[in-house]
């Protein structure tokens, strides 16, 4: 069995197999300390040529790619932690995500930005976010979040050298160890994937009856909805369905909304914290398709940073219990 | 220097400097919407500059493009259809007047944003293993910008084929050098061992010999030059936003490149430039103003996706 973390290293090493055009570029990246978080671990060593570690500058990386996406490469550059990405902002949003739209189509920015987002692992306020909410929303932007439900090296693949527009590409750093579920494994499970570049996946407890209510979740917060949605049937006789995207934005949310129309009943499940967040405009944009009668609730983190702490930690961000108590909630209303 | 040299260098001068005088005295009558940054009094600038850029260079500009634009050879019509937002502008009216992309030309209305963009396209054409080279325009007003340092520290460890050209117009919009930048611009440059040279000039031939060495020296090298120009805007910032002394203004005038390279030419001739350019500037207008305005139907969402 394969973990996330060796899929992604797969990846990239399958990127810059078939294309000579792929770098990858970072903080840290060469061997033998291969990136923080070993992403990258080995491909210097094949690749020299290809693997170039940088200052401590993510602004100026990520414009460095946005030119090298400009003039025809395929520039994959990580920033080692998800927090730093504010640092990028201006790169991503005026450069990266504008000159396909504002040169009227006259070129392409084929650049992917990869970062480790998420907390649970106890490294305090800024090294534990997912920030990934500021970024959605941001036109011409495509943000895609890996998750254990497919090959996320896979996915990574796609995104460097089959999208000629920017992709902003989320790690969480508590999906690096797992392994890769295979759909077979999730023997509990019925699985409909759909047929989409980014996928996003479609899971209900096979034979169960009729799901009562709809969960959305991504990246490692799909993991936590998952186990909540088998101790939902196997405890509480609740039967869900929950949709997995992949591609966070732009949105494409028709699976989804095919699955409230028939439960009315939607919770969303994100780490990031909840006030403006992925919740609410997922909310919004289905009560617009679904209509009367629709009800919803969103599980996410305190509206505060993630402390350093242990149990403040696992206050703050949320926990499959969580998820239990909202859904059971929901599935309870009138 | 060759007689038609100093023909082409006012001819280009003066088509920039009566393009955008026409632009200014054309915002009032409403033709024009949103906002222009003009280039005259550094009309040498890019002129001598951009004189020494070979097929296939790259030219990364900012919100003061009209001048590098012409310079590279850039379609006046185009321009001023985009200015005008007309469907035949350089970007179908997208852009307007700081946001051009054609060609080998970028320009991009962020101020140092750009420069780790133009800093990666050198990266690519060394990587790549070609001859191009990056010609990178910024102001004094954009080494307040962080990112550019980081860029210039990666050029340099790269040794990346760039020519940073920095336009001090001793003016960041409406805030003097002395308010905004400390120490002196050519040591920014040096503190990342990267060679610089620096004049004084509004004389086009004058600036265009002086950028040579620095050109050769990335040409070979295939490393980072920067070339600093004292100059000095004589328009507004934008338009009607200028708040600085008419004295100093009408100072700077006296040092005016057109008339310095005029008097190189023998009056025939420059009349002849002077009355082929005004009707050259005066067409495009009049042509771009009966162009079709740039149709909402042709927008597009980004990435394809709608709601």
């Amino acid at each position: 069995m394969t973990s996330i973390l060796e899929s992604l290293n797969r990846g990239l090493r399958t990127c810059l197999e078939e294309s000579d055009q792929v770098y990858v570029i970072g903080e840290d990246v060469l061997d033998p300390y291969g990136g923080a978080f070993k992403v990258t671990r080995g491909l210097s060593t094949d690749y020299p040529e290809h693997v170039i570690t940088t200052p401590v500058s993510e602004a100026g990386i990520v414009g460095v790619g946005v030119g090298m996406a400009l003039r025809g490469l395929y520039p994959v550059i990580e920033i080692m932690f998800g927090d730093f990405i504010s640092l990028t902002v201006d790169q991503l949003i005026n450069h990266a995500a504008k000159f396909r739209w504002m040169s009227n189509d006259q070129v392409r920015v084929p650049l992917v930005v990869r970062t480790p987002m998420g907390g649970r692992r106890g490294y305090g306020p800024t090294h534990s976010q997912s920030l990934e909410k500021h970024l959605l929303g941001a036109p011409g932007l495509r943000v895609v979040a890996a998750t254990a439900l497919g090959d996320a090296g896979d996915l990574l693949r796609k995104a460097v050298l089959e999208d000629d527009d920017p992709v902003l590409f989320l790690e969480h750093k508590a999906l690096y160890a797992k392994k890769i579920i295979a759909h077979d494994e999730l023997s509990d499970f019925k699985v409909d994937v759909s047929n989409e570049r980014y996928p996003s996946y479609r899971l209900r407890i096979a034979g169960a009856p009729a799901p009562v209510i709809t969960l959305a979740a991504y990246g490692y917060s799909a993991e936590l909805a998952r186990e909540a949605v088998k101790r939902l049937a196997f405890e509480h006789e609740i039967f869900s369905d929950l949709i997995v995207p992949t591609q966070l934005s732009p949105f494409e949310l028709d699976d989804l909304i095919a699955a409230a129309r028939l439960t009315k009943r939607l919770l969303t499940v994100e780490e990031g914290t909840m006030t403006l967040g992925w919740g609410a405009e997922v909310i919004s944009r289905v009560l617009e398709e679904v209509g009367p009668g629709f009800q919803a609730q969103r599980v996410a983190a305190d509206d505060m940073p993630i402390p350093a702490a242990g149990l403040l930690e696992k206050a703050v961000l949320p926990q499959i219990e969580d998820i239990l108590e909202a859904a059971i909630a929901l599935s309870e209303a009138n | 220097m060759s007689s038609p040299d100093n023909a082409a260098f006012y001819r280009r001068m003066l088509q920039i400097r009566r393009f955008e005088e026409t632009v200014l005295d054309l915002f009032p009558r409403g033709l024009f919407y949103g906002t222009t940054h003009t280039y005259i009094g550094q009309e040498a600038n890019a002129v001598g500059v951009l004189a020494r850029l070979r097929e296939g260079d790259i030219v990364v500009s900012n919100h003061r493009c009209h001048g590098h634009f012409l310079a590279y050879g850039g379609s006046m019509h185009a321009l001023a259809a985009e200015l005008m937002g007309r469907s035949t502008g350089i970007c179908g009216g997208r852009g307007g007047s700081q946001h051009i992309q054609w060609r080998d030309f970028y320009a991009n209305g962020i101020l140092g944003g750009t420069v780790p963009m133009a800093v990666g396209m050198a990266a690519s054409e060394k990587l790549k293993g070609g001859d191009r080279m990056v010609f990178s325009f910024i102001g004094d007003g954009t080494l307040g910008e962080g990112v550019v340092y980081e860029s210039l520290n990666i050029a340099a460890l790269g040794a990346f084929p760039i020519l940073f050209i920095v336009e001090n117009n001793r003016y960041a919009q409406s805030t003097p050098t002395r308010l905004n930048l400390a120490g002196e611009i050519p040591d920014r440059f040096k503190a990342f061992g990267i060679p610089v040279e620096s004049i004084d000039s509004t004389d086009v031939v004058e600036i265009h010999e002086a950028v040579e060495p620095m050109l050769e020296y990335v040409r070979e090298n295939k490393g980072p030059a920067a070339f600093v120009v004292h100059t000095y805007r004589f328009a507004p910032h934008s338009k009607g936003d200028d708040s600085r002394d008419p004295q100093e203004i009408a100072r700077y005038r006296t040092k005016d490149p057109l008339p310095i390279q005029a008097e190189r030419l023998d009056e025939a001739l420059r009349r002849e430039i002077q009355e082929s350019v005004e009707i050259a500037v005066m067409d495009t207008f009049k042509q771009a103003e009966t162009d079709p305005a740039a149709d909402p139907a042709s927008l597009t969402s980004p990435l394809g996706i709608s709601r």
